[in-house]
């Protein structure tokens, strides 16, 4: 509790030297709205990668990753050996390899039975060559059940022409990334051939164009029926090389992950481990904005550190006199501890209001033409939180700043000044 | 019987700066209800600290020190500064103000610090010590603007504020030009015949010859209790 006396002179104080006052305030403001700007600018840079991220990867992504076993070899049989020969090959070669899940159907039903787990979306992925007159374009072509892939990624959001559900309805159907599409100078209705790695050719109608904002999904890739990716692969209607899942709770993934591959004995990924390189980047730019801030926020306090020292210096006269009046150590110390506040929570609100106006102008900036990404302006996060930590973090800095002084003040002896 | 309002016992007092020198030897005093007390004596004689130490802002001295009944010797800081505000008033040489204050704000802050009364009638009070010191009309005045005449009188005006028990004054007039001397002189007169308990330091003789008791110092010691 302060008393109204201490309040009033304190009051006096800082008014009676406004520049002084206004020169500290502007530290922290300035240190505070920085921080603000950095802060939202960054997280919303992070808050883009990841969504980006998200946005391609599933929560869990099971799949056969094949294990080179030389254990046993037909190296033996062609050779003749014997028990005391050595047979030595090296860069031996697999004979077959073969990347599906073998009971993809019993894995995907089970799946599907799993309380905490909302989108199974089964695929076949291989690398086809699409032909544009006499060059061929190479892209991603995953089949998949385009309902469970919409529920997936939520492709029905980022169509640019046509529907998603498209592929259901027409024969040999394809969807296009809108820049795959432009390369091969194709529009929806538009045929367009695809050539497997075995030579196998399709031929399929585009029937839609959808734009990710991220070149590996609008310009390497392509989205047909998982029906028609197996007769391309000339494999049978079970063949299956990945599932994929959407969890209730993402976070739930890493945990999930290992479960799922024990049980079914196939690899499987979580989305923190596959973009583990997104989060050290995010760890990475956060702990650089802590940091500077951190640097700008001391320089406000080392600011006010100074300035009511010498404030302090200015006023042992009045100190004196106060303590023969008999204001107490304690007295002291709140008036000259709650002109650092008064300095630090005035700049610190001013600072937020800084940091507000500068990350809403940065927030309609223009992101300069990028080939792929795709923004527009340049990501801003306004979350509150970083406002409620910039007052924390400015109070904090401006009280610790005007302790030390308003300490000093209280240990004054009068005595010593009033014998002039 | 009159009442006893001041009782110090052997008071010693050390400067440890630079060297250790012993400045107040085994001081005993008292002062009674209505008394006004001079200490004269020479310079460096110890006036100024034994006063410092009677008002309880020295607390760096052995022996002890009854003012009003209450044992100030010893006591913890806060209580120390309560009571200092509730029971002493102190005028000082250098009529020490609050220079950003006006005259009446310099006068009201120990009201206000004490808080018995509200805000009103606190400035109302300090008004009126300003009008008995003839200064209303400089009452909203900053403090730093008045002269140094004007100023010891405002400084008086504030050590009354709270109706102390005992005033306390360090040649009031040390640093005033004659006319304003000879008007401190009057006022303290009237503080007198107003039953007010003083202890002065002064050089002044005209001013000490006016007190019921004159206490001459000497060396540390007080050598004549007249
Ligand atoms: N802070 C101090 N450190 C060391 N010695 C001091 C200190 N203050 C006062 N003294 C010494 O104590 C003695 C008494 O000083 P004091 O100020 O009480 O004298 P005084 O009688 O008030 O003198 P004056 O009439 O000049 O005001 C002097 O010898 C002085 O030098
Ligand atoms: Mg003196």
């Amino acid at each position: 509790m302060m008393l109204p006396v201490n309040w009033k002179i304190m009051k006096v104080h800082l008014l009676s030297r406004k520049r002084q006052t206004i020169v500290a305030m502007l530290g922290v403001t300035f240190g505070i709205g920085m921080f603000i700007l950095m802060m939202s600018f960054m997280k919303g840079m992070n808050d883009f990668f990841e969504d980006i991220m998200l946005s391609v990867t599933p929560d869990i992504r099971i799949y056969n990753d094949y294990k080179t076993d030389y254990s046993s070899s037909v190296t033996g049989q062609y050779l003749g050996a014997r028990p005391k020969n050595w047979i030595i090959v090296r860069h031996p070669r697999p004979r077959q390899i073969n990347l599906n899940l073998k009971n993809a159907p019993g894995i995907i039903e089970d799946l599907r039975k799993q309380n905490e787990i909302q989108v199974v979306s089964p695929l076949v992925s291989a690398q086809v060559l699409f032909n544009y007159g006499p060059v061929q374009l190479s892209a991603l072509l995953d089949g998949v059940d385009i309902r469970e892939e919409d529920r997936l990624f939520g492709l029905s959001d980022k169509m640019a022409s046509g529907r998603p559900e498209n592929l259901l309805t027409s024969d040999n159907g394809i969807l296009l990334g809108y820049k795959l599409a432009k390369k091969l100078n194709v529009r929806t209705g538009d045929l367009v051939t695809a050539t497997a790695p075995s030579g196998i050719q399709l031929r399929f109608r585009v029937v839609g164009l959808y734009k990710f904002g991220i070149a590996t999904m609008d310009e390497f890739k392509a989205y047909v029926s998982l029906t028609d990716m197996q007769q391309l692969l000339g494999k049978s209607r079970d063949y299956i090389t990945d599932i994929r899942l959407k969890l209730k709770d993402m976070k739930q993934a890493a945990v999930k992950a290992p479960a799922l591959a024990k049980r079914y004995g196939y690899k499987a990924d979580d989305w923190e481990t596959v973009n583990a390189s997104i989060k050290a980047g995010n760890l990475i730019r956060d702990t650089f904005t802590y940091v500077l801030n951190f640097t700008l926020l001391l320089i406000a306090g080392f600011g006010i550190y100074n300035i009511m020292n010498m404030v302090i210096l200015g006023k042992l006269k009045d100190i004196a006199i106060l303590k023969a009046e008999g204001f107490a150590r304690k007295d002291i110390v709140q008036i000259f501890l709650s002109q650092s506040l008064i300095i630090g929570l005035i700049g610190s609100v001013a600072g937020l209001l800084l940091g507000f106006l500068l990350s809403y102008s940065l927030s309609k900036v223009p992101w300069p033409e990028d080939e792929y990404i795709v923004i527009k302006r340049f990501p801003v996060n306004f979350d509150t939180l970083y406002y409620m930590v910039g007052l924390i973090f400015g109070l904090l800095t401006t009280g610790i700043a005007g302790l030390l002084p308003a300490l000093k003040a209280s240990r004054v002896d009068p005595v010593a000044i009033l014998r002039g | 019987m009159s009442q006893q309002v001041l009782k110090a016992e052997k008071l010693n007092k050390y400067f440890h700066e630079p060297d250790t020198i012993h400045v107040l030897h085994d001081i005993s005093m008292s002062v009674e209800e209505g008394e006004f007390v001079s200490i004269m004596g020479k310079s460096g004689s110890g006036k100024s600290t034994l006063l410092y130490l009677l008002s309880t802002l020295d607390t760096q001295y052995e022996g002890t020190v009854d003012i009003n009944g209450t044992r100030v010797t010893g006591l913890p800081e806060n209580a120390m500064a309560r009571f200092r505000n509730e029971y002493i008033g102190f005028v000082f040489q250098f009529h020490f103000l609050l220079p950003e204050f006006t005259a009446l704000e310099n006068v009201m802050l120990p009201a206000l610090k004490l808080g018995k009364r509200d805000h009103g009638a606190i400035e109302q009070q300090a008004m009126e010590k300003l009008r008995k010191m003839d200064l209303h009309q400089y009452a909203h005045k900053l403090s730093g603007k008045l002269s140094g005449g004007q100023q010891q009188r405002v400084a008086i005006a504030r050590a009354l504020i709270n109706d102390p028990r005992i005033i306390m004054a360090d040649e009031p007039t040390g640093n005033l030009d004659s006319a304003n001397t000879a008007n401190i002189f009057d006022i303290f007169n009237g503080l007198v015949q107003d039953g007010n308990t003083i202890i002065v330091v002064t050089h002044d003789h005209d001013f000490a010859r006016k007190s019921t008791r004159i206490l001459e110092m000497a060396d540390g010691r007080i050598c004549t209790n007249g």
